[in-house]
């Protein structure tokens, strides 16, 4: 019963702020609608008895990618409004349509045949988290420290992408230096 | 109706999913098609977690992280293009990077 609530609760939430998220023509209330739609779907990971995965939804996704995101918007004009593509709303709505529930039925597909076992099954008495822990560092080892890597190569890419220029302040600079590095730019970035 | 089982999660995946793809299919902002990918991401890790509380196997709640150690990573480099792109461009308009026009 209370599951029920909670989650009919918590999918008009999740679905009603995405939906903001892609029509809305104002990046800021796009970017809060996301954020608020990701700590709803954590209540889903709650709610399936995947505490650790809704922690770290919420550390994730509200904690670094929202900031992130901020911080990002801060380089961008993101005050003006933003331009939409003028196509067919119907097809645009028929085939995004199509292919989620195209999707959603090669992953549901062999499940709901029946015929499978679980490879790792839920270990009685110990709690989500100290299973997570068991399964991640035996069973998908690799697979972690490979992830680990991939977000330290991730890490030196922003920052040799975002930290250009990062040494100089345009405040301290008379308007020479500025122009100097103006014109340098043009030729430089990217190359 | 009362009782909630993996199909209502598998339809709410479904639903998100398809918000995801109207985003991606109709946004033109750069920074606002990364919103869209979010989206798809996470209803993917929706219907992994159901199914990994249903079936009582913990592969799914794994996937689910590694989708988002990729989405974070993702996120990272794409936002560092897309700064360096608005630094040489003034802009992040999908239009302006036809740079080989048929």
């Amino acid at each position: 019963m209370f599951e029920a609530i909670a989650f009919y609760l918590f999918a008009f939430l999740t679905i009603s702020m995405f939906y903001i998220t892609v029509t809305t023509s104002q990046a800021l209330y796009a970017l809060t609608a996301l954020a608020a739609g990701m700590i709803f779907i954590s209540a889903f990971f709650f709610i399936l008895g995947a505490d650790f995965l809704g922690a770290v939804q919420i550390i994730v996704y509200t904690g670094a990618v929202m900031a992130l995101y901020a911080f990002g918007m801060m380089f961008f004009d993101t005050t003006r409004d933003v331009k939409e593509k003028q196509g067919n709303k119907f097809i645009i709505v028929g085939l995004s349509t199509v292919a989620a529930v195209l999707v959603v039925m090669i992953f549901a597909a062999p499940i709901l045949s029946d015929n499978i076992t679980a490879f790792y099954p839920t270990i009685e008495g110990a709690g989500n988290t100290q299973e997570v822990g068991m399964v991640l560092f035996t069973k998908y080892l690799i697979p972690f420290e490979v992830a680990a890597v991939m977000l330290l190569v991730a890490m030196i890419s922003g920052i040799v992408l975002a930290g250009k220029k990062m040494d100089l302040s345009i405040t301290l600079m008379s308007n020479a230096e500025i122009r100097d590095m103006k014109k340098d730019q043009n030729k430089k970035v990217l190359s | 109706m009362m009782e909630i089982g993996l199909n209502h999660y598998l339809v709410l995946s479904t639903i998100l999913f398809a918000i995801g793809l109207v985003g991606i299919m109709r946004r033109k902002n750069l920074l606002l098609l990364f919103f869209a990918t979010e989206i798809l991401l996470n209803a993917v890790n929706i219907g992994f977690a159901a199914i990994s509380h249903y079936y009582g196997d913990l592969t799914g709640q794994m996937f689910a992280f590694f989708v988002i150690a990729i989405a974070a990573s993702e996120l990272a480099v794409g936002l560092g293009l897309l700064i360096v792109w608005h630094k040489r461009h003034g802009t992040i308009d999908l239009d302006t990077m036809s740079s080989m026009r048929g």
